[in-house]
């Protein structure tokens, strides 16, 4: 069972691809994008975790304790910031879908005008 | 294209990809057996040498600084376009007020704004020292303003969160951040290179620049969640507020 975590995270990736590639709502879009996007957190945390390690927070516990990797934490926060972005912009246009196309319904937004 | 035939591709890819990440992963070090050998570095040394018992701040305002920088100004970015999207043909349109009438949500929703608030500070004060940091404090921080909108009112929103002052707070927080690695770059010749005292490990007063670092993006990212709720909600109040 060591890979589960790893399989967990490619299972969150496909089943969020899944819900964008069939969306009916833009809303609901946005959110299986991020659950797409949340396999990401899962498979850096899987790897940079240790079996018994700590929190590589090292205020109570001495310098050379057994801790788990805190680069793919910061990684991770990095991510969780692109995620909010992403999710920002899209629900704008979203937005201003709705205004103009009356719809928010990722298949009826079809041709391109200018 | 159809639904079917949309889903028929989708299969087919799916598929190939299920495959490629599966051999992916199956080349990984099993789970729980991380190899390093840059956690383990920084593990060893990072309290030493940057005086943040917090690693993984360390690694996020000092050792991964300049990417911090990026990261701060993808934000910086996302929320002007949502702005610059969001604000046409604003003006002079009737918005709708929504005050929460229930007293008893008012009472003890806005009795949690003060609290909220201050938690967020507390996760941004301390980001160095222990978990937290000004990512995640500067969130905490915004949704105390979206509290005031969602217990009290629209205008009370408003009221607490004036635009111009968000927006220069979210304008000085990005550029007091890059300011703070041109500050490295001229004192010591390389980019968010530490070039303050570095204090007791483990007190506030450690770290060195790491907790300038640290509360600009606190600054940042509660300044551009405000913003984001603002925009999104004003959207909301004119559209209803037009009746459409």
């Amino acid at each position: 069972m060591s890979w589960l975590p790893y399989l967990v995270a490619v299972w969150l990736f496909l089943v969020g691809v899944y819900g964008v590639a069939t969306s009916r709502h833009m809303i609901h879009l946005v959110v299986c994008l991020a659950v797409a996007q949340s396999s990401t957190y899962v498979l850096l945390l899987a790897i940079g975790y240790r079996n018994r390690g700590t929190a590589p927070i090292f205020k109570d516990v001495p310098v050379g304790t057994r801790a788990v990797d805190p680069v793919v934490q910061a990684l991770t926060l990095t991510d969780v910031v692109v995620s909010v972005t992403l999710a920002a912009l899209i629900l704008t246009l979203a937005s201003r879908a709705r205004v103009h196309k009356g719809t928010m319904n990722p298949d009826e937004l079809t041709a391109l005008r200018g | 294209m159809t639904r079917t035939a949309r889903l028929a591709l989708f299969a087919v890819g799916a598929a190939g990809l299920a495959a490629l990440l599966v051999t992916g992963v199956a080349g990984l070090p099993d789970f729980g057996h991380y190899r390093g050998p840059y956690g383990d570095v920084l593990n060893q040394v990072a309290v030493g040498e940057r005086h943040a018992t917090s690693v993984v701040a360390a690694v996020v305002y000092d050792y991964r600084g300049f990417d911090t920088m990026g990261e701060e100004l993808i934000l910086f970015c996302s929320v002007l376009g949502v702005a610059l999207l969001l604000r046409e043909h604003r003006e002079g349109r009737a918005r709708r007020d929504d005050p929460v009438r229930s007293d008893a949500l008012r009472f003890f929703g806005l009795g949690a704004v003060a609290p909220t608030l201050l938690i967020g500070l507390v996760v941004i004060a301390y980001g160095y020292v222990s978990p937290g940091g000004g990512f995640q404090g500067g969130v905490i921080a915004g949704s105390a303003a979206l509290l005031v909108w969602g217990a009290g009112s629209y205008a009370a929103f408003q009221h607490v969160t004036p635009e111009s002052l968000v927006d220069l707070a979210e304008a000085v927080a990005a550029a007091g951040f890059v300011l703070i690695g041109v500050a490295g770059l001229v004192a010591t010749g390389v980019a968010f290179e530490n070039f303050l005292p570095l204090g007791t490990p483990g007190t506030l007063v450690s770290a060195g620049q790491i907790p300038l670092l640290n509360w600009a993006a606190g600054l940042e990212v509660a300044a551009a969640m405000t913003l984001l709720f603002a925009e999104f909600l004003e959207d909301v109040m004119i559209r209803e507020g037009d009746g459409s």
